[in-house]
């Protein structure tokens, strides 16, 4: 056993230097070379040349004439120094009829609401007839809190808000939703889904 | 379901059996010295390497030889990564100021039972997180502490499977290799040169590699959002090939800056299988009968396709509490953005979900897509059984391989005992002391988990107690009723199975938790690869018996079959009730509407 200690140690050392050290320096070389706006973050600019986010990373939209976002588990919202999901199960009550501030139960952490509630929102928000239902992906927190997609139901379902907020036709709407539309990719991989930042800031460059 | 995503998962398993074969035959040659195609450019870096480790690569081992040398490595290089971790604050390329007075709010403090457990947890190729990467560790601490871990953990379980084949395959000698030169041309010629091309293809999709400090963006709605940066790619690549799972970020592979698209997503479900299938091919091929590795592969593609179809069933019929609350969930409607979307990202929908979790969780690398803690009562069991039933089907980089082929002692055994004949496998008889060490091998696991979950479950600590803060140890779970002690028995089977995947919501951050998940890591790495090493040991030493026509063959169908029913039957037995008291009573409570 005594005698594997040298080498052990020393191959600590030669090793952790050559997979730890040197390894990410090269790829960071190569990776800003090749592809500089991609390994920085893929970061877009607005017009004051100020960071507004990134494409990959989604954020918080609340006003009625932006499109919103699924509900997020990170941090108070698309926090992203805090990524989560809300690792509740699916017969947890605080998942389904979570309540945000109710008085009567002080005591237990609810500092979101339950799907529930969500869905009731979702159905005000956006004036939804009644044969019309939210899809689920609108009342529920994603894996990491930050998934920059919605579902091209969702955003459907939310274009006549949109639309009415901003005075525009709903058709002129949905045709931007359309053309933000991802495909999955090559045909097969994935799903179909819409990027919430880059809807919203093709709305503004529209007015 | 869709055809869609069955499309998908069948799309899958052809691009991987293609690889099988090529990997396979490479990993052959690095492994057993002979001439590779990249020898130009890395031998002179092997030789190097060996030079300032001063050893002599021509030098054969004995299993105990090899396995001290094993140890001592795992020993030394754990020690390393907890004196970086506890040291970061001191430390360069630590933009954020982690562990010093400048850190952010958000900030978690690395604590001595903390870097334990971390330190004890990649070591032991098992990658389970009691921290959130992007709020406690410098860009030091991920590349130096931990990558170097997911690199070279990898290797020693190839190490350890190389030995065990070579067991099978020389006889009468003493040796089986000499584990630093496993080590070193596992490192160089296999991990390297695929996971320098991969890193490049993440980045290409959208994953980060920067050195940069957190970018704070002005949202479009004017709020302030923190991106966490870092070096990111070079890490996910390792992560994923070395069957690791240990994430840049909190969210790990549902982050979108580690995998940020559907291909990023394939490549990463690609690179954990990719090792292990080939491994089955480069064991056929130095048995000198190939249809033997193809026997195991079969094997373990049964457990995979039956797992992931069953996964992604159970998530497409969703969850009767939601569609309760007047919610579309219908496939028909959504296509695989319907049925249970909580926890997972609408870029993989349910199918990706899915088969990626079946996949981390078959091999032992407990990366994640979408929150396994969030899946329908028996779309979670399935993680739970594959890690459970000991990452056999292909498994982690040689600890898959060596755990399959100690079943297949198992099965061969049990056949002869059918029979009434001394059992053989690939030309070795199979005697007493093999068989002990093939059990000591499964009960070392299946004891690690019973009870530490028992204990986990019931110990009953006072509030604030220094060992659990939280008090009871039942208290740390994010869930009542059932899904909470799920969460309590898929820790310790995580860490047991060197899997490192979660049901994330317990609170594992406790002195307490960090110590005994941290000892069942140790358990299920160590006490489950030294009995492989003297399996190895054992065999080298016996005679070839050519087969003759009493031999039991093992490459056919009926191997095959029979090596899976061994493999269920032991699970099923060790583990059915502890899975009726969690999922399986979930699941009907379910659809009771009960809620918790």
């Amino acid at each position: 056993m005594l005698k594997q200690l040298v080498p052990a140690l020393r191959a600590t050392v030669v090793l952790a230097l050559l997979t730890g050290l040197l390894f990410p320096l090269a790829v960071t070389a190569l990776a800003q070379f090749m592809f500089p706006f991609q390994a920085n973050g893929s970061l877009l600019r607005n017009e004051a040349g100020q960071v507004c986010g990134s494409k990959l990373i989604g954020q918080l939209f609340s006003k009625p004439e932006y499109f919103h976002p699924r509900p997020s588990a990170a941090g108070a919202g698309y926090a992203g120094e805090a990524s989560s999901g809300t690792n509740l199960g699916p017969t947890s009550k605080k998942l389904i009829l979570g309540l945000p501030d109710d008085a009567s139960t002080k005591d237990v952490d609810e500092s979101y609401s339950g799907i529930k509630q969500l869905a009731e929102t979702y159905r005000q928000e956006n004036q939804l007839k009644a044969d019309e239902k939210p899809p689920v992906d609108a009342v529920t927190r994603s894996g990491s809190g930050l998934d920059p997609d919605i579902s091209y139901a969702n955003a459907l379902l939310q274009s006549r808000r949109v639309a009415q907020a901003r005075n525009l036709p709903v058709e002129a709407v949905i045709k931007l939703v359309d053309e933000q539309r991802e495909n999955r990719q090559f045909g097969i991989l994935g799903e179909q889904r819409v990027n919430v930042l880059m809807l919203n800031l093709s709305l503004d460059s529209k007015k | 379901m869709t055809l869609m995503g069955c499309e998908q998962i069948a799309l899958f398993s052809i691009i991987l059996l293609l690889l099988t074969k090529p990997i396979g035959a490479y990993i052959a040659a690095v492994m057993e010295q002979e001439k590779t195609i990249l020898d130009p450019v890395i031998a002179p870096l092997e030789r190097v390497t060996y030079k300032a480790l001063g050893v002599k690569s021509g030098e054969e081992m004995h299993w105990t030889e090899y396995s001290f040398a094993l140890l001592a490595f795992s020993l030394v290089s754990a020690l390393f990564t907890y004196a970086v971790l506890r040291l970061q604050g001191v430390l360069p390329l630590n933009p954020m100021g982690f562990s010093t007075g400048l850190a952010p709010a958000y900030a978690t403090n690395m604590t001595a039972d903390l870097a334990f457990n971390t330190a004890m947890s990649f070591t032991t190729n098992t990658n389970w997180q009691n921290y959130s990467g992007e709020a406690t560790l410098s860009y030091l601490s991920q590349m130096l502490g931990l990558a170097f871990h997911n690199w070279v953990s990898a290797s020693v379980g190839m190490a350890a499977c190389m030995a065990l084949i070579r067991g099978f395959a020389r006889h009468s000698t003493q040796t089986v290799g000499n584990f630093w030169r496993d080590l070193v041309r596992c490192t160089l010629y296999i991990l390297m040169p695929i996971c320098l091309v991969y890193s490049l293809l993440l980045v290409w999709q959208g994953a980060i590699q920067n050195f940069a400090p957190y970018v704070i963006a002005s949202t479009v709605e004017g709020a302030k959002q923190t991106l966490p940066q870092g070096p990111v790619a070079s890490q996910e690549a390792i992560k994923m090939l070395g069957i690791n799972g240990g994430g840049f970020f909190n969210a790990n592979s549902a982050h979108p800056y580690e995998n940020p698209t559907p291909l990023s997503n394939l490549l990463q479900m690609l690179s954990i299988f990719i090792l292990p299938a080939g491994l089955t091919y480069t064991f056929g091929k130095l048995v000198k009968d190939t249809r033997q590795g193809w026997a195991l592969l079969a094997a373990m593609y049964a457990f995979f396709l039956a797992g992931a179809l069953i996964c992604y069933h159970c998530e497409a019929l969703g969850n009767p509490n939601i569609s309760g609350q007047s919610v579309e969930v219908s496939t028909k409607a959504l296509g695989d953005l319907g049925g249970n979307m909580e926890g997972k990202e609408v870029r993989f929908g349910l199918a990706n979900s899915a088969l990626f979790a079946t996949i981390t969780t078959d091999a032992s690398c407990g990366a994640v897509n979408a929150m396994h803690d969030s899946f329908t009562p028996l779309g979670g069991l399935i993680p739970l059984l594959n890690i459970q039933l000991g990452e056999i089907v292909f498994g982690g980089v040689g600890s898959g391989l060596y755990g399959m082929l100690v079943f297949a002692v198992l099965t061969v055994f049990i056949a002869g005992l059918m029979v009434g004949r001394t059992p053989e496998y690939v030309g070795k008889k199979i005697e007493q002391k093999d068989v002990k060490m093939a059990m000591l091998f499964i009960l070392a696991g299946s004891l690690s988990i019973l009870v530490f979950t028992a204990l986990g479950s019931v110990l009953d600590l006072p509030a604030k107690d220094w060992l659990n803060p939280p008090g009871a140890t039942y208290n740390n779970v994010n869930n009542a009723g059932p899904h909470g002690f799920s969460e309590i028995l898929y820790a310790y089977s995580s860490a047991t199975g060197n899997n490192g995947s979660a049901f994330a919501g317990l609170t594992g951050n406790t002195p307490f938790f960090n110590t005994t998940l941290g000892l069942a890591m140790l358990i299920g790495r160590f006490l489950m690869m030294i009995p492989v090493l003297a399996l190895a040991g054992s065999l080298a030493e016996k005679k070839y018996v050519p087969p003759t026509s009493g031999t039991f063959p093992t490459h056919g169908w009926l191997f095959t079959a029979l090596l899976i029913s061994v493999i269920l039957i032991v699970g099923a037995l060790t583990f059915f009730p502890s899975l009726t008291l969690g999922p399986i009573v979930e699941h009907c409570l379910m659809h009771a509407q009960r809620l918790f």
